[in-house]
């Protein structure tokens, strides 16, 4: 089996359910012959044609309302922001209509729609091309917030994404859209949209993170192995809703906790799990929950964006604070 | 040099003048149909009396903050009498003449302005869309029902509402460009009342039309006296039947009156001239076809007694449905808000329930 990078996971993915789900459309700018601006959504167009595969006006705020629309009449809109940057015209429609649907008809009408975008930095992208505001739909009710950080876990997230029968914002971490490639089994098989992935055991120290972080995480890990200190690595894939029962139970047995995320610090979904670990968590913990994120401002241009988000080095020394207190 | 490229009309449309005379030389055959006529005048006083009623129940305590429709009458019976079943519509949050006509209650109506989402499960079409309070987004859901009917090669159309203070809105252009692109079987009301709350019509901006509105994206556009069912029920109808048969969307502009406040919670005196409304009274839709019908030998002050009689007998009904309809419960914030209620919501329920007891 050849090894595919997350990318051309999603693109399986959406292949997949095309072919097994009639009421499944695509719908964002550029995606039909090109594909998408990543390609994610390469030769989809040409495989089922353009009544399933739709590009549309630049318009973010038609694409999103018209998706609502679809899905509470009966079909599986999967839209494209182009880039999270410009997912703030679509808000209204996600918070207003897409959160709501279900409960404001007790269940009459619903939205079984997934909104997917590009998101994070690192790309050397111009300014609105590198946001991490996932926080934003992890605060709205009624929508589930789902960020892969692997090829499969892309494939069978967004697979269960899909058939979810609520709104989905599914956030592709694009700084790794193409590392970390892996065999990937084109099986149909989706993935949990309600729990934490284990990525790594360790006895000494919980490492949390999602997307693009996590291979940054991973690399922390890895030094960390060599200065004899055991990490164990969780990956929250499901920012909303957040399985806390995972990383509690992995507090249980290290005690020390670290969050590391290249969003903005203030009320982000860093702060959510530091609540939550306070709250269930605190009997167990030897030392102080540290979190590594991006700092409370806008993240710069490219010059300067990798002094922005958490690297190897600030999550090691951050570990290093922590081992220091206990 | 330079030739004219492209050029655009907007047409008026008006049958019934303000004295409930016909007017034109052209009588269309629902001017005598009689019997329909009536029954939509019945439907226009059952709309006016009840809205009346909800406002009694709101200054008494017994109903929330409630938007009124008095005045819009004939124009949102029109649309709903000019659709299918089959069709959906997309309401704002004022269109009860459209809904009741549909089959949605006043008991349901009576629920959601009385703070129960209940009143959004109509027994009427079950796939309309609830009432739109964030202003125009609306349009765009009727657009993606449109989207569905078309890729389904189903002969339904989508019909939404949009006041002419929400024809600012981006989502209404962006739904007439979406209707262009796809050729969607959609018809969009702009339906101008002349306030959008404190701000006039001549404030939205300095066109002559709203309805031109569509001109710009090539969507066939018109304008219609909406105090005058006969000709509001024929544009909308032949929009309608256009938009099912694959001959494109619609904007259509109805032009009416907001005859009271904007909802229980203003006070439309602060910012309009009594001699203004009064002169709207005027022009009042139901007197209108009242007038017209009685011209015609077909009304009477004995129908009408009777008429009065009925309607306030089954308001009667709804009103106690709803007054004696009993709390939703607890459970219920938390039951609709996913298909299955996700772990962290199941812990809230239960701490909810256990702090109730």
């Amino acid at each position: 089996m050849p090894k595919v990078a997350m990318v051309e996971a999603l693109s399986l993915a959406m292949g997949s359910e095309l072919r097994a789900d009639k009421d499944m459309v695509i719908m964002g700018e550029d995606v039909g012959i090109n594909g998408g601006v990543f390609r994610a959504t390469s030769g989809l167009q040409e495989e089922f044609g353009d009544l399933r595969v739709i590009d549309t006006p630049l318009a973010e705020t038609m694409i999103c309302g018209m998706a609502v629309g679809m899905a509470a009449q009966g079909m599986r809109p999967v839209i494209e922001a182009q880039f999270m940057g410009f997912v703030y015209a679509m808000v209204d429609h996600m918070i207003s209509h897409a959160g709501r649907m279900r409960h404001r008809t007790r269940g009459r009408l619903s939205c079984p729609m997934v909104l997917r975008m590009p998101f994070g930095g690192g790309i050397h992208a111009p300014e609105h091309h590198s946001e991490s505001t996932e926080a934003m739909f992890a605060h709205m009710p009624g929508i589930r917030v789902v960020i892969p950080s692997s090829p499969s876990r892309a494939y069978g997230l967004l697979l269960a994404s899909i058939r979810d029968p609520d709104p989905v914002v599914f956030l592709e971490p694009k700084r790794i859209y193409r590392w970390g490639k892996e065999e990937v089994e084109d099986d149909g098989e989706e993935l949990p949209l309600d729990v934490c992935f284990l990525l790594r055991d360790g006895t000494d120290v919980t490492l949390v993170s999602w997307g693009a972080m996590i291979k940054e995480t991973l690399e922390a890990a890895d030094k960390l192995a060599e200065q004899g200190i055991s990490a164990e690595v969780i990956d929250v894939a499901t920012i909303s809703p957040l399985d806390m029962d995972t990383i509690i139970e992995s507090v249980e047995k290290t005690g020390r906790c670290v969050i590391i995320a290249e969003a903005a610090r203030h009320c982000g979904v860093a702060a959510e799990i530091a609540a939550n670990l306070a709250d269930r968590g605190i009997y167990n913990l030897l030392a102080p929950v540290k979190r590594v994120t991006g700092y409370d401002t806008v993240i710069p241009l490219y010059r300067m964006e990798m002094k922005y988000l958490p690297s190897v080095e600030r999550i090691l020394n951050t570990v290093k604070k922590v081992f220091a207190v206990s | 040099m330079s030739a004219t490229v492209a050029s655009f009309s907007v047409e008026y449309h008006q049958f019934l003048d303000r004295d409930g005379r016909l007017i034109g030389d052209d009588i269309p055959e629902l001017a005598k149909d009689f019997e329909k006529l009536i029954s939509i005048y019945k439907l226009m006083v059952q709309t006016r009396t009840f809205d009346f009623k909800a406002i009694a129940l709101q200054r008494t305590g017994k109903l929330g903050t409630y938007a009124s429709c008095l005045g819009h009458e004939a124009a949102q019976i029109s649309i709903g009498s000019a659709m299918r079943e089959e069709d959906c519509f997309a309401p704002m949050y004022r269109d009860y003449g459209t809904q009741l006509y549909r089959g949605v209650t006043m008991t349901e109506i009576l629920l959601y302005w009385g703070g129960d989402e209940r009143g959004s499960d109509y027994s009427g079409p079950r796939h309309d869309f609830a009432w739109c309070v964030p202003i125009a987004t609306q349009c765009l859901h009727a657009a993606g029902a449109a989207m569905v009917y078309k890729l389904r090669d189903e002969k339904r159309v989508a019909v939404t509402v949009v006041g002419d203070g929400g024809s600012s809105k981006g989502d209404v252009l962006e739904a007439i460009n979406a209707a262009s692109a796809y050729d969607l079987p959609l018809v969009i009301v702009i339906m101008n009342n002349q306030w959008a709350i404190s701000v006039p019509r001549s404030k939205q901006n300095r066109a002559k039309t709203l309805a031109q509105k569509g001109l710009g994206a090539g969507l066939h556009s018109a304008q219609v006296d909406g105090n005058d069912y006969i000709a509001s029920h024929l544009v909308m109808e032949e929009a309608i039947e256009r938009a099912r048969n694959g001959e494109g969307a619609s904007v259509i502009e109805m032009i009416t009156y907001r005859l009271t406040d904007h909802t229980t919670a203003d006070d439309a005196s602060r910012y309009r001239e009594n001699a203004e409304v009064e002169e709207a009274w005027k022009s009042e839709p139901i007197a209108r076809l009242r007038k017209y019908l009685e011209s015609e030998g077909q009304w009477d002050d004995k129908k009408q007694s009777k008429l009065e009689k009925e309607v306030a007998e089954v308001i009667d009904v709804a009103v106690k449905e709803y007054l004696n309809t009993p709390s939703p419960g607890i459970a219920s914030m938390f039951d609709y808000m996913y298909a299955e209620l996700p772990h962290d919501l199941q812990a809230q329920k239960e701490f909810a329930l256990k702090e109730a007891e």
